[in-house]
C-alpha cells in the first residue's frame, strides 16, 4: 500500500523487537468475541488513477456547464490560483493546531493577521480565530450575549437566514433560552415598531442580518439603539462578506457572526467554509474559540501565541465558553490570503461590480411583465422578485436552458409563494444575465 | 510567612477580620501553585455570598481556580486594580492582592476556619503527599 | 548542538513582518475583469447612510507580495511532510495528495447546496458511499455527516440520545457521566446538550471502573461517555460490561471516537455495545489538520436512534438519492447546509485507497507505538503499564527530579527536527508525555525518534539547563505567554506615525 512506509521484513523485524509473535499479539487486549474475523466490505483498494477517475464520474452527474443565479448565504465569487497554492503548502496543510507556539509561527501569524482583517472587515474590536461556519458563528454569539447580560430571552428577525433560525433552535432548546421572531415590513427591513416592543428587560439579544436573508440591507444603527436601550445586546449576521467592500460595517452592533466564505472558498455543496465571531474588546472573556496574540520570546522578538486560553474546553471543561477545539484553521487561512490579494482597492471594485451586476440583472427582469421587486429596502447582490407563477415551475423550465434559477423562497417562508431570491455577482456575465432573462419571459409568455 | 492574625481554608484562602468586616485572599502556596497570575475575576460590590461557596475566579495562563468564600457576608469592596496589575497576586498575595471585603454576616464562623499553625502544617502534609 | 542530532530541523531565519506593514497606497494582487454592464455609484446605489468608503489601513501589496509573505510564514511551521508529528491523540498521519487534488474538482468543489437535487446525483453518491463505508467500519446501522467537527458530533450524539428518551421514556434524563480521562469536548459538549457532567474516576489500570459505575449508574443518567480506545491509548476491557449495566438502566453509551484509527478493521463499536459514536475525519481519515481545521464529525448511531437524526437526511428512492428536511422526530439542524463536503470527499478518497486493507494501517500504527514503547520504557516512567494500542503515555516522573517537566522535554524534541508530542494529557497522568506515531511512520522514523527521546533523557539527567531553555534551533524561543494573557494583543493597529520598529 502506497501510504504505508514498511516493508514486510521491517515489520516483521520491528515485531521481533517488541517481543511480540505476530501482530494478533498488539491486539490481544480487544477480547476476542469483539475482534474481527473477516475483512471488511468496503470498495477499493484504488490506486490514485481509479480515486480520480470515481470522483470525476461522480462530478459529470453534477451541475457542470449550469449558469446559476443562487446564493441565500453561499455565494459564487472568483478565486486566485494564488490562494489555493499557498494554502496546498504542506506546512500549512499538514500542521496541527499551533499549541507548539516555537514550531508553529507560520499559522499563529496568519492567524492573528486573519483576525485583524477580521476587525477591519467588520469594525468590531477583536475577532476570533473562526468559527465552524456562520451558523454556528451565529449562535455562538447569541449563547455569548447569554453569558454577558444574564438574560434568557432572545428576538429574531425573521429575515435571519432560515437555516441559522434552525441551527439556533436546535442549540438553545434544551438551554432553557426562550426565541421569539419578529417579521419584515415591505421594504424587507425587520419591522422596527414591532421589535421595540419585543424587546424587554428579560432580552439577551436581538439578532438580525445584514445583508439580511432578501438582500436587503438593515438598519444596523437604529436597531442597536433599540437593543441597548433595555440592556440587550445587538448580534448582527453577515452571510455575504463581500458586502462590506461597499457597505458600512454594523455599527451599533455588539457581537458580529460572519460567514467569511465568499473571500476565495469554493461552494463546494456546503462546505468547509469559515464563521467568524467578532466584539468588543471588554467582551472577549466571553467570547468562544482559539484566539492568537501578540507576544515576545525570550530574546525580545515579536512572535504569537495562542491566547486567553483558559475560555477554552480543554481548560475549563464543563464550565468553557464552547465546546468548540477543532476550527476552520485553513480556511481562515485562504480568506485571509484572498483579502490580502484583493487589498483595499480590489475589495471596493469588487464590491461595486456586485452591485452593478445585481441593478443591471433587477431592471432586465423588472422589463418582463408580471415581474417585480418583492421588497423596496436598499440591498447588495441579492434581491426578491415576485412571479407571476410557481417559482418551482419556472425553475424547472430554466433547467431546460440549462440555468439554475432564483431559490424559491415559499420552501422557506409559507407566506413567500411566487416570490423567488436572486442573485448576481461579478462571476456572472452580462450575456448569460440577459439570456436568462429572455428565457424567464419566454416562459411566463407561455400560458400555464 | 502565614500571617498569624490571619484564618485559613482548605481552599487556600485566608481572612482577615476586623470588627465585622473581614477581607478575603489566597495564600502564597495557593498563589505558587496557579503559578503566574493573569487574570483575576471578582464579584461587585453589593453581592452576597455565602461561605464555601464560589464566588470568583484566578487564572494563570492554562489553569482556572476558583475561589471559595470562607464565611457568609455581602461584598463590601472588591480590589479592582487586580484587573490592571494580577501579578500582585503573585508579588504579595497576602497584602496588596487582597481580593475582596466583606461585611460579615455571622463573625462566629470564622473561628472554625484554621489558624497560621493549623494551616502551615495541612501545606506540609500536602506537600509530603506530592512528593511521595 | 549536539552531535548526535541525526535530523534536522527547518526553520529559516528572515524576519517577515506582518502584512499590514508592507502596504503602500494604490498596490493589488487580484484583478477583475472588465465590468460588462453600467458601473454604479455605491453611494448612489445604497444611499449615504449605507455606503462605505474604503477600509483604513486594509493591506494593498501585489501578487508576489503575497506569495512571498505567506511562503515565509509557512517556513516557520512543523509539518507532516516535513517529518514526524507524534501528537498523541491528534493522530497527524499522511494526508494524501489526491484527496486534495478531488476535492477541489469542478463539479465538485462549483457545487451549491441548494441547486436543484437533480444536478447534485454525483454530490450525493459521494454521501451516499462514505456513510455506507462508515457504517461497515464501525458496525452501526446507520449516521449523519451532517457534524462540522468532532465535538459538533459530540453535541449532535447526545441530542440523540436527549431526543430517543424523550421520546421513549418521557424525559431526557439529568447527567452525563464522564471519565476523568476524557478529552475536553465531552464534558463542554453535554453542558451544551442540557445535561449535568458526573465525572467518573479510572481505576488503577486507567479503565472504567465498573464497581464505581455500579455505584452511580441510576435513572438520573442519560449516557456515558468513553473514549476507546482510551486517551491513555488503552482497550476498555470493561467497555460491554459498561453497556449492558447502562441499557439495564435505561442509559445509552456513548462513544468518543477520537481514536477509531486503533480499530478500524480490527474491531467495531457497533459489535461490543456503543448506541452512538461520533469520528473525527481529519483523524482516523487523513483529512488534513489544515492549522486547527477544518474537520468533520460524522455520528454513526444503532437502529433506535435513526429516527432522531439530524435534518438534512439523505434518503434513496427507485436509485435517485435526494437530502430531505422533514424528519418529524429529527433534533433539527445542527449547522447550515449540508456539513462539510469537501472534507467529506477527501475522507471517502482516503477509504478507496486502502478498501478492506484499511486494517493494514491499524496494525502499523499499534506497530510503531508497540515499538516505541518498547524502546523507551527504561527511560521514561510509564504510569499505566496495559497494553498500548495505537498511543503510548508516559510521565515526566524521573525526569522531574532534575527539574525537566514534560514540556521541556517537548520544546527540546523540536531541536531534534521532531514536532512534540502531546504534553500535560490526559489529566489522569500528571506530567504526561502523549505519543502517537500513526502508521505514517516508516522504522527509520521512528528510531529518529526514539534516538531523540533517550538522548533527552540523557541530557535531562546530565546537562538539564539545555532541556530547559529549549528549544534552541528556531526562529523564535519560548514565547512570553504570561504577558499575551495579562495584557492581551489580538489585532494589529497602525502606529500613529510611520512604521512600528520594535
Amino acid at each position: 500500500m502506497r501510504y504505508l512506509p514498511k516493508s514486510p521484513a521491517e515489520r516483521q523485524e520491528m515485531l521481533v523487537a517488541i517481543g511480540a509473535r505476530s501482530i494478533d499479539d498488539l491486539f490481544a487486549s480487544i477480547p476476542a468475541e469483539f475482534r474481527l474475523k473477516a475483512p471488511l466490505n468496503l470498495p477499493g483498494p484504488m490506486s490514485e488513477h481509479e480515486i480520480i477517475e470515481y470522483f470525476r464520474a461522480r462530478a459529470a452527474e453534477n451541475s457542470c456547464g449550469y449558469t446559476s443565479f443562487l446564493g441565500a448565504g453561499v455565494y459564487n465569487h472568483l478565486r486566485s490560483v494564488v490562494t489555493d497554492s499557498l494554502i496546498q503548502r504542506g506546512e500549512f496543510l499538514t500542521s496541527y493546531t499551533p499549541y507548539q507556539a516555537e514550531i508553529s509561527q507560520g499559522t499563529l501569524q496568519a492567524i492573528f493577521e486573519f483576525q485583524t482583517l477580521m476587525c477591519q472587515l467588520t469594525g468590531m474590536e477583536v475577532a476570533n480565530a473562526s468559527m465552524w461556519d456562520g451558523s454556528t458563528a451565529n449562535t455562538e454569539a447569541v449563547l455569548m450575549a447569554e453569558r454577558l447580560t444574564g438574560r434568557r430571552r432572545v428576538v429574531v428577525a425573521r429575515s435571519l437566514h432560515p437555516e441559522y433560525r434552525q441551527v439556533l433552535d436546535t442549540y438553545t432548546r434544551n438551554l432553557g433560552l426562550r426565541i421569539q421572531e419578529v417579521g419584515f415590513t415591505p421594504s424587507g427591513q425587520i419591522d422596527a415598531a414591532r421589535l421595540e416592543t419585543a424587546i424587554d428587560n428579560e432580552t439577551a439579544a436581538v439578532i438580525v442580518q445584514s445583508p439580511n436573508f432578501f438582500g436587503v440591507l438593515e438598519q444596523v444603527p437604529h436597531l442597536g439603539e433599540l437593543a441597548h436601550a433595555k440592556g440587550a445586546l445587538l448580534v448582527t449576521a453577515i452571510t455575504e462578506g463581500v458586502s462590506l467592500g461597499a457597505v458600512r460595517p454594523p455599527a451599533g452592533a455588539d457581537i458580529v457572526a460572519m460567514e467569511a466564505q465568499s473571500f476565495g472558498l469554493p461552494p463546494s455543496y456546503g462546505g468547509p467554509y469559515a464563521g467568524v465571531i467578532a466584539t468588543r474588546d471588554k467582551f472577549v472573556r466571553q467570547m468562544p474559540g482559539r484566539l492568537a496574540g501578540e507576544t515576545v520570546d525570550t530574546a525580545g522578538r515579536r512572535g504569537y501565541v495562542l491566547t486567553l486560553a483558559t475560555r477554552e474546553q480543554h481548560i475549563r471543561r464543563e464550565k468553557a465558553t464552547s465546546n468548540i477545539c477543532t476550527n476552520q484553521a485553513l480556511c481562515a487561512l485562504a480568506v485571509a490570503i484572498h483579502l490580502c490579494l484583493l487589498g483595499k482597492e480590489g475589495l471596493k471594485e469588487l464590491a461595486e461590480q456586485n452591485l452593478a451586476k445585481a441593478r443591471f440583472a433587477l431592471q432586465e427582469l423588472e422589463k418582463i411583465p408580471g415581474v417585480r421587486r418583492a421588497f423596496s429596502g436598499p440591498f447588495f447582490n441579492e434581491f426578491v422578485v415576485e412571479l407571476p407563477r410557481s417559482v418551482k415551475m419556472v425553475n424547472a423550465a430554466l433547467l431546460r436552458e440549462k440555468i439554475i434559477g432564483p431559490l424559491p423562497l415559499g420552501s422557506f417562508y409559507a407566506d413567500l409563494t411566487k416570490r423567488a431570491l436572486f442573485c448576481v455577482t461579478e462571476t456572472t456575465p452580462r450575456a448569460e444575465i440577459e439570456r436568462m432573462a429572455a428565457a424567464l419571459r419566454q416562459i411566463l409568455s407561455k400560458p400555464v | 510567612m502565614y500571617p498569624s492574625d490571619y484564618r485559613y481554608t482548605k481552599e487556600h484562602e485566608w481572612i482577615k477580620m476586623s470588627g465585622d468586616t473581614g477581607t478575603i485572599g489566597i495564600t502564597d502556596y495557593a498563589q505558587h501553585e496557579l503559578g503566574d497570575v493573569v487574570y483575576v475575576e471578582l464579584p461587585a460590590a453589593g453581592t452576597k455570598i455565602t461561605a464555601g461557596q464560589l464566588f470568583g475566579t484566578i487564572e494563570s495562563v492554562k489553569a482556572v481556580s476558583e475561589i471559595y468564600a470562607p464565611v457568609s457576608g455581602e461584598v463590601i469592596e472588591a480590589n479592582l486594580a487586580l484587573s490592571n496589575a494580577p501579578e500582585t497576586v503573585n508579588s504579595d498575595p497576602h497584602g496588596a492582592a487582597w481580593l475582596i471585603k466583606i461585611k460579615l454576616a455571622a463573625p462566629a464562623e470564622a473561628s472554625k476556619l484554621m489558624d497560621a499553625a493549623a494551616y502551615q502544617t495541612f501545606i506540609s502534609d500536602k506537600e509530603k503527599e506530592t512528593s511521595a | 548542538m549536539s552531535d548526535r542530532i541525526k535530523k534536522a530541523g527547518r526553520h529559516v531565519s528572515q524576519n517577515e513582518g506582518l502584512i499590514f506593514e508592507q502596504s503602500a497606497l494604490g498596490k493589488r494582487g487580484i484583478e477583475f475583469p472588465p465590468l460588462d454592464v453600467p458601473a454604479v455609484d455605491a453611494r448612489a446605489a445604497l444611499g449615504a447612510a449605507y455606503a462605505r468608503e474604503g477600509i483604513e489601513r486594509f493591506p494593498e501589496v501585489s501578487e508576489i507580495e503575497v506569495i512571498r509573505h505567506f511562503t515565509r510564514l509557512s517556513t516557520w511551521n512543523h509539518a507532516i511532510d516535513l517529518g514526524m508529528y507524534p501528537l498523541g491523540s491528534c493522530t497527524m498521519k499522511y494526508n494524501p495528495r489526491v484527496n486534495e487534488f478531488v476535492s477541489r474538482l469542478d463539479g465538485i468543489a462549483t457545487e451549491h447546496p441548494y441547486q436543484p437535487q437533480e444536478l447534485s446525483q454525483g454530490c450525493l453518491k459521494i454521501l451516499k458511499m462514505l456513510l455506507d463505508c462508515l457504517v461497515e467500519i464501525t458496525g452501526m446501522d446507520a449516521g449523519t455527516l451532517e457534524p462540522a467537527a468532532g465535538a459538533q458530533g459530540e453535541l449532535t450524539g447526545l441530542l440523540l440520545i436527549r431526543a430517543y428518551l424523550e421520546d421513549t421514556q418521557g424525559q431526557p434524563r439529568k447527567k452525563v457521566l464522564i471519565p476523568d480521562s476524557a478529552h475536553g469536548t465531552n464534558p463542554a459538549s453535554a453542558v451544551i446538550a442540557g445535561y449535568e457532567v458526573e465525572n467518573v474516576p479510572s481505576d488503577e489500570r486507567g479503565q472504567i471502573d465498573i464497581a464505581s459505575l455500579k455505584k452511580i449508574v441510576n435513572g438520573n443518567v442519560a449516557a456515558m461517555m468513553v473514549t476507546n480506545p482510551s486517551t491513555l491509548g488503552v482497550f476498555e476491557q470493561n467497555i460491554a460490561t459498561a453497556a449492558e449495566l447502562l441499557h439495564a438502566h435505561g442509559a445509552l453509551l456513548y462513544m468518543d471516537g477520537a481514536n477509531m484509527n486503533a480499530l478500524a478493521g480490527v474491531a467495531r463499536p457497533g459489535d461490543f455495545g456503543v448506541d452512538v459514536m461520533h469520528l473525527n475525519l481529519h483523524k482516523t481519515f487523513s483529512t488534513p489538520h489544515g492549522g486547527g481545521g477544518p474537520g468533520a464529525g460524522p455520528v454513526m448511531v444503532k437502529k433506535i436512534l435513526q429516527p432522531y437524526l439530524p435534518i438534512p437526511v439523505l434518503t434513496e428512492k427507485s436509485g435517485r438519492l435526494a437530502l430531505e428536511n422533514h424528519r418529524l422526530k429529527s433534533i433539527g439542524r445542527v449547522r447550515a447546509f449540508g456539513g462539510n463536503f469537501g472534507v467529506l470527499v477527501r475522507a471517502l478518497a482516503y477509504v478507496l485507497a486502502y478498501g478492506p486493507g484499511i486494517r493494514q494501517a491499524t496494525e502499523d500504527a499499534v506497530l510503531n507505538a508497540n515499538y516505541i514503547r518498547n524502546n523507551l520504557e527504561d527511560v521514561y516512567d510509564l504510569p499505566y503499564k496495559s497494553p498500548s494500542m495505537h498511543e503510548v503515555v508516559f510521565s515526566d516522573a524521573r525526569q522531574k527530579k532534575n527539574g525537566v517537566n514534560t514540556t521541556d522535554i517537548a520544546k527540546r524534541l523540536i531541536d531534534y527536527g521532531f514536532h512534540p508530542y502531546t504534553t500535560s494529557f490526559p489529566l489522569i497522568v500528571p506530567g504526561a508525555l502523549m505519543i502517537e506515531p500513526t502508521e505514517s511512520e516508516s522504522k527509520q522514523e521512528c528510531d529518529l525518534f526514539v534516538g531523540a527521546m533517550r538522548a533527552i533523557a540523557e541530557e535531562a539527567a546530565t546537562n538539564p539547563e539545555l532541556v530547559k531553555t529549549a528549544p534552541h534551533s528556531t526562529r523564535v524561543s519560548r514565547l512570553d505567554e504570561v504577558s499575551a494573557a495579562r495584557k492581551p494583543i489580538l489585532r494589529w493597529r497602525p502606529c500613529p506615525s510611520g512604521p512600528c520598529l520594535r
